[in-house]
């Protein structure tokens, strides 16, 4: 039998997934409304094919992915788009983001079904399929799927591909029970991904709390050669760095992926929708999401994208007294949302209601007392002390001296902290903060070329104006005869003072009287196009008609 | 005796050759530290610190005659840069050249721009874009909100919006408890 590579340290975290696993998956009833936000996905937001107005047939793309990393997104039934605007998303920030919103017409009318022989495809032609239909890891991250397809580029040969069906947060259980009850599309799914990436051996990670899941998929790779792993449960060993350590015994390099070391891995909810695309031609529209917590009757739902929280909440009977915070995602890794009026996108594997008794109730910080316990739990093999350290000191070079990039925020730092010091909280800080002085840098650096291009066009138009000015000098007679040197030199000075801008003071005592405006307007020479260069200006008046 | 001063005069000849050699073959162009202290600046080109433009500044500072303080839209983190790289203490801000303001970006209001052309010769990073006589406009992603079209304009239709924060440039903020508040 296989061996495991246990990871550095983990958690064992109380388990509360009976609350939502014990019933099978229920159809949450079709909404009036669906909001379908165009960023639900990591990388370019999709650019919007519908206005408002337009009839829709579900599964009709509405967003097309913009560049390589991006995505599709669909209209999840059909209706009228009622607004393509800004909308309340799922985002720890609260911020509204470009949405598409659908009215629904009930009718559920589908676009044509186009299934594909995924075998007689090119693979470049089936990544095109895959990236029309929207895929991306459902398993939160939600990265563009068929990116991760391709190893061109990145690995000559794949040794392994890994199936991630671990779902070690506390309360999610959306993949157990999507693998108890649809092992057998799960599995046509990666035999999808399979025939792209051509791996040697094909493991399937499940933690051993999910005995029915485990049975379920082994059954359905029978004869596949497919191999289930049981894994011990243990936090975070869902994490794909993590999963490829414990599967594999591979190393991830730090700033690297596991492709690096032939190492590939799928969610098993994104091999569902791999097989629902290929083999029913059914793009994105849908997903299996965990509503549980404190709400009446918890479960888990396949619910159209662009439902409310509110209305698979209400779905679960509501809302139980006491609830303090609705989380999207686990307790470890999730975000508090700010309402719950917000719209399911494909990243939300779990809604929780927590209320008191699930939050970790909110102790004072203490200073840090160097106890190394955070060090213990690190499965990412990070130093947390020193990383919490070098970000509350906002000293960003040394933080990445140790390696904040690999930290994967987890949480078992912060959980296990005597002190109760929000340590992931400072790591997202200093991340945030070097990608935004990253990004300043950049802009800085367009600015600084800009600035210099004009510079360098100011100087030639000078020096263009003084060889003109020069040239007409001597036909002019009648000032020849007067002209020393320095009389021509006033000349061209008074010239270019002529042409440079007016004080503001002269102009806008001018600007009362309209004429010497226009006049002014008229003898401005050579005007500055925005790209730069000699290009001649061009008016805006035709962009303005259409 | 006369071998020694032989002795020494080839060494020193020969030293001469190889500096003479180096000091062609490795001259450096410019002063790099202007380079490094330019590439810390902002590159709004706002003029706030008295010189027209980041790099004069850079310049500036590299021959002594201007302070590290006195660029506003550098913030403290600006200063605390140059001191760094140029081993000095960081210091406050000095107040005379403005304050740290949030992010700006300059908006021209169409219905009332007369298409004078003032601003676009004003802008430092042709981020105006317009031709006599008709509506100007200004390109966003390029404005560096340095100001300097503002003063220009004959009918006062250019306004300095904060620049609205989206979902890609929302940050998380530092963590609001701290270890000595709750001491």
């Amino acid at each position: 039998m296989s061996r495991l590579y246990p990871f550095h340290g983990g958690l064992k975290t109380v388990r509360h997934k009976t609350e939502s696993n014990q019933w099978p998956i229920q159809q949450a009833a079709l909404p009036r409304w669906l909001t379908v936000p165009l960023r639900q996905h990591i990388g370019a937001i999709a650019k919007p094919l519908v206005q408002a107005g337009d009839r829709v047939l579900k599964g009709q793309m509405i967003g097309q992915a913009d560049g390589y990393i991006s995505a599709a997104v669909h209209a999840p039934t059909s209706g009228v788009v009622a607004a393509v605007e800004t909308r309340p998303v799922p985002h720890p920030s609260g911020l509204p983001d470009l949405c598409v919103v659908i009215d629904s017409d009930g009718e559920e009318c589908w676009i044509e079904h186009e299934p594909v022989d995924y075998r007689a495809l090119h693979p470049s032609e089936l990544r095109n399929v895959l990236r029309n239909a929207g895929i991306v890891g459902l398993g939160g991250a939600a990265f563009p799927s068929a990116v991760k397809l391709n190893l061109s580029g990145q690995c000559e040969h794949l040794d392994t591909l890994i199936l991630n069906g671990a779902e070690c947060e506390p309360w999610i259980t959306c993949d157990d029970r999507l693998m108890r009850e649809r092992a057998t599309g799960i599995v046509a799914g990666l035999q999808v991904m399979t025939c792209l990436l051509e791996p040697r051996e094909v493991l399937i990670g499940i933690e051993d709390d999910k005995p029915e899941a485990i049975a379920a998929m082994a059954e359905a790779c029978a004869g596949t050669g497919y191999q289930v792993r049981p894994i011990p449960t243990r936090y975070p060993s869902g994490s794909v760095k993590q999963l490829v350590k414990l599967l594999t015994g591979k190393e991830t390099p730090v700033e690297g992926l596991p492709v690096d070391v032939g190492v590939q891995c799928f969610n098993a909810a994104t091999a569902y929708t791999v097989h629902r695309a290929i083999d029913h031609g059914e793009p994105v529209i849908s997903r299996v999401v965990t509503v549980t917590g404190h709400v009446s009757q918890p479960g888990n739902f396949e619910a159209l994208l662009g439902t409310s929280f509110a209305d698979l909440v209400e779905q679960c009977g509501g809302y139980r007294e006491g609830v303090e915070r609705l989380i999207m995602g686990g307790p470890m890794m999730g975000f508090a949302l700010h309402s719950d009026e917000v719209p399911l996108t494909k990243a939300a594997n779990c809604i929780l209601a927590a209320s008191a008794a699930e939050l970790t109730p909110a102790q004072p910080v203490m200073p840090c007392i160097r106890c190394g316990a955070c060090v213990d739990v690190c499965p990412a093999d990070l130093l947390p002390q020193q990383l919490y350290w070098h970000a509350r000191a906002k000293e960003f070079d040394k933080a990445q001296d140790y390696h904040l990039f690999s930290c994967i925020e987890c949480g078992c730092c912060s959980a296990v902290c005597p002190s109760h010091i929000p340590l992931v909280q400072y790591y997202r800080y200093a991340k945030n903060e070097i990608w935004a002085q990253e990004k300043e840098k950049q802009k800085a650096e367009l600015a600084r070329q800009r600035h210099q291009a004009r510079l360098e066009r100011l100087e030639r138009e000078k020096q263009e104006r003084e060889a003109k000015l020069r040239q007409k000098a001597p036909a002019k007679t009648i000032k020849a005869a007067e002209a020393s040197e320095a009389g021509i030199k006033l000349d061209i000075e008074a010239a270019v003072a002529h042409a440079k801008p007016h004080p503001p003071s002269s102009i806008s005592s001018r600007a009362e009287e309209g004429e010497s405006i226009t006049d002014y307007s008229a003898r401005t020479p050579a005007l500055p196009v925005a790209e730069g260069g000699n290009q001649e200006p061009e008016p805006l008046s035709s962009k303005q008609d259409a | 005796m006369i071998a020694a001063i032989v002795v020494l005069s080839v060494m020193a000849g020969v030293s001469g050759l190889l500096l003479g050699f180096a000091a062609v073959r490795f001259k450096v162009e410019g002063d790099p530290i202007v380079d490094k202290i330019d590439a810390i600046l902002p590159q709004t080109q706002c003029g706030q610190c008295g010189y027209p433009g980041c790099r004069p500044y850079a310049e500036a500072i590299a021959a002594g005659e201007a302070d590290i303080n006195q660029c506003p839209p550098g913030g403290e983190n600006g200063v605390t840069a140059l001191a760094d790289l140029l081993g000095r203490d960081p210091k406050p801000l000095n107040a005379e050249h403005g304050a740290v303001k949030p992010k700006m970006v300059a908006v021209i209001d169409e219905q009332n721009c007369i298409g004078c052309t003032l601003c676009i010769q004003a802008c430092p990073v042709d981020a105006i874009l317009g031709a006599a006589k008709h509506m100007h406009t200004v390109i966003a992603s390029e404005c560096t909100g340095c100001e300097l079209c503002i003063a220009p304009c004959p009918v006062d239709c250019i306004d300095m919006i904060p620049v609205a924060q989206t979902i890609t440039t929302w940050k998380w903020t530092y963590p609001a408890v701290t270890a000595k508040a709750a001491a």
